[in-house]
């Protein structure tokens, strides 16, 4: 009964368990991955940064030029390396958040105030310790920041590395753009795509909130 | 700050010890710069003094602030905390033991007023326990209610509230000598004198070596035992007391430095109860009264106020005897030895 309406929730309910609930497991599985491993790699990035200025370049460079390579392309270059695997969309989703994570993590060190680190470092704290309990908790906001940013990237992209992975919400989305679009499967899993990405950015900002209680204190 | 409130905890930590100070032949050179920042800088602060580095800026005096607690590596020379020369400990742990104020204050921003107060005991490795009753104590100590303030954020704070918790931190794990930069340099004018004072009266009692940065002359006439005023290129251009750089500048620079009413900044560091005063009875008092705490500068001012005449002074209801311009005058000319003298401007 494919009777092409713009929306038939008839459809939606029937094929909840077997086509949609799946995808979006697997949707946030892939997101949650790609973002893991982005942030980590980041991280360790934006740290050799901060402490030797000049890697600052040929990292941003590097990221930056990760992050121009159109998506479907980057995919498709991947491909020969690692095959129509779940390992080609998340390398690909991987260098996307690079650019963004690496940035904002290594801007919201920079911006510790001077004063501040002088005098974490005049009352005997090492290098190590004003990093962590000074420099990266005032970081916090930036860096949360880029990490909203990165994920709701990922998530949208994400549906994209279905094209490879073949998992993932875009598959519903590349099934119903056939000759004959099935607008309720494509609005669906698109619907679905946008209110994962507004619940994830809402609950980091609510992670956010509870990691900076000062920055509320006024 | 109200000292009956607090005076019940002085005993726990008002007994560490102050320790001296000692700069031996202190160079410090930056690569690719030909002048020295600071040249040959000799000076020896005593044990529970207050030491103020004062001059014009580029003279290096944070420069030399900043050498002792090895902010900024010594190119030559030492410099002795107690005897103990700082270079033989790694700088991470001299510095837990050297209290360090700046200017801006620096005021960790995420952490509350008793975690900012906590910091350097935290990094000691105190129990929790000790470091509550330090925080508690350290708060009352600057007149703050720790039960009001020990869970705030410094932004929720205003800037003489901060500089206080600036210096209670500095003072948490009791250190023998505390290195303040311009502490109230940010801080208006009215507040900043109300802090001086506090201050003055805090140090009163916990009796630290300070060395004390400021570009102000008539701050570290205030709050300096002794006064280093340095000179473009960091050379010590006279160490003394301030009376003494006040009577006695060593050249014209310091001259100029300290000010061309420096008669009158002499004055003011004398009240008239140090003087011998003119008996009550005989000379006719004019009505104009003064307080016997007042200082000269202050009774001078008061005396062509009234016309020049001498003035009543008074302690309490008690009439303390006359004081007249003459007798102001004569302070100057009793402490200025004949042969450096120099012509009063």
């Amino acid at each position: 009964m494919r009777e092409n309406r713009l929306f038939c929730f008839d459809w939606v309910r029937r094929n909840w368990s077997g086509v949609l609930e799946p995808a979006l497991g697997q949707h946030v599985v892939l997101t949650l991955i790609a973002v893991g491993i982005g942030f980590a790699i980041a991280m360790t990035l934006a740290l050799a940064a901060y402490r030797l200025s000049w890697l600052e370049r040929p990292i941003g460079v590097g990221s930056a030029i990760l992050y121009t390579i159109p998506s479907l392309a980057l995919f498709q270059i991947l491909v020969p390396f690692f095959g129509l695997t779940l390992t080609t969309a998340e390398v690909a989703l991987v260098s996307y958040t690079l650019l963004i994570l690496f940035r904002n993590i290594l801007t919201g060190l920079r911006e510790v105030p001077t004063e501040v680190r002088d005098t974490a470092r005049g009352m005997g704290m090492t290098r190590r310790q004003s990093l962590w309990r000074v420099e990266l908790p005032l970081a916090l906001p930036a860096i949360m920041a880029g990490l909203r940013i990165a994920t709701v990237t990922v998530i949208s992209l994400g549906t994209v590395a279905a094209f490879v992975s073949g998992q993932g919400l875009g598959r519903p989305i590349f099934d119903a753009i056939g000759e004959n679009v099935f607008k309720t499967e494509l609005i669906a899993a698109g619907g679905l795509a946008i209110m994962l990405a507004i619940v994830t950015d809402v609950l980091l900002v609510g992670l956010q909130r509870l990691l900076t209680p000062w920055a509320r204190a006024r | 700050m109200d000292n009956a409130d607090t005076a019940h905890n002085e005993g726990s930590n008002a007994t560490a010890q102050a320790a001296t100070l000692e700069f031996r032949g202190v160079t410090k050179r930056y690569a690719g710069q030909r002048a020295p920042a600071i040249d040959d800088l000799s000076l020896a602060v005593p044990a529970g003094e207050v030491c103020v580095l004062v001059g014009p800026s580029g003279c290096g005096k944070t420069t030399a602030m900043r050498l002792v607690n090895r902010m900024i590596p010594l190119t030559g020379g030492d410099i002795l905390l107690g005897g103990r020369s700082v270079l033989e400990r790694p700088p991470d742990d001299l510095r837990k033991e050297i209290g360090y104020v700046i200017q801006q204050i620096g005021l960790f921003p995420h952490l509350t007023i008793g975690e900012n107060i906590a910091t350097v005991p935290r990094l000691l490795g105190w129990d929790k326990a000790r470091m509550a009753d330090r925080t508690d104590e350290l708060l009352r100590l600057i007149g703050m209610d720790p039960e009001e303030m020990r869970d705030r954020y410094p932004a929720q704070l205003s800037g003489g509230q901060r500089q206080r918790v600036g210096v209670a931190r500095a003072l948490a794990a009791d250190p023998p000598l505390m290195l303040m930069d311009e502490p109230f340099g940010a801080i208006d004018p009215i507040s900043r004198e109300r802090l001086q004072d506090e201050f003055l009266r805090l140090q009163a009692r916990v009796r630290k070596t300070i060395v004390f940065v400021t570009h102000d002359i008539d701050e570290a006439i205030k709050m300096g035992d002794r006064i280093a005023i340095l000179r473009e290129g960091g050379r010590l251009a006279q160490y003394a007391t301030p009376a003494e750089i006040l009577a006695r500048p060593a050249d014209d620079f310091v001259a100029q430095f300290v000010g061309a009413d420096r008669a009158l900044k002499r004055l003011a560091l004398t009240t008239l109860s140090d003087l011998e005063l003119i008996a009550p009875n005989g000379t006719p008092a004019n009505g104009h009264r003064v307080a016997l705490g007042t200082n000269l500068r202050d009774a001078l001012s008061a005396m062509l106020g009234a016309g020049g005449g001498p003035l009543t002074v008074v302690d309490g209801d008690r009439v303390a005897g006359l004081v007249t311009m003459e007798l102001v005058g004569r302070v100057l000319i009793d402490t200025q030895p004949g042969p450096t003298r120099r012509a009063e401007p």
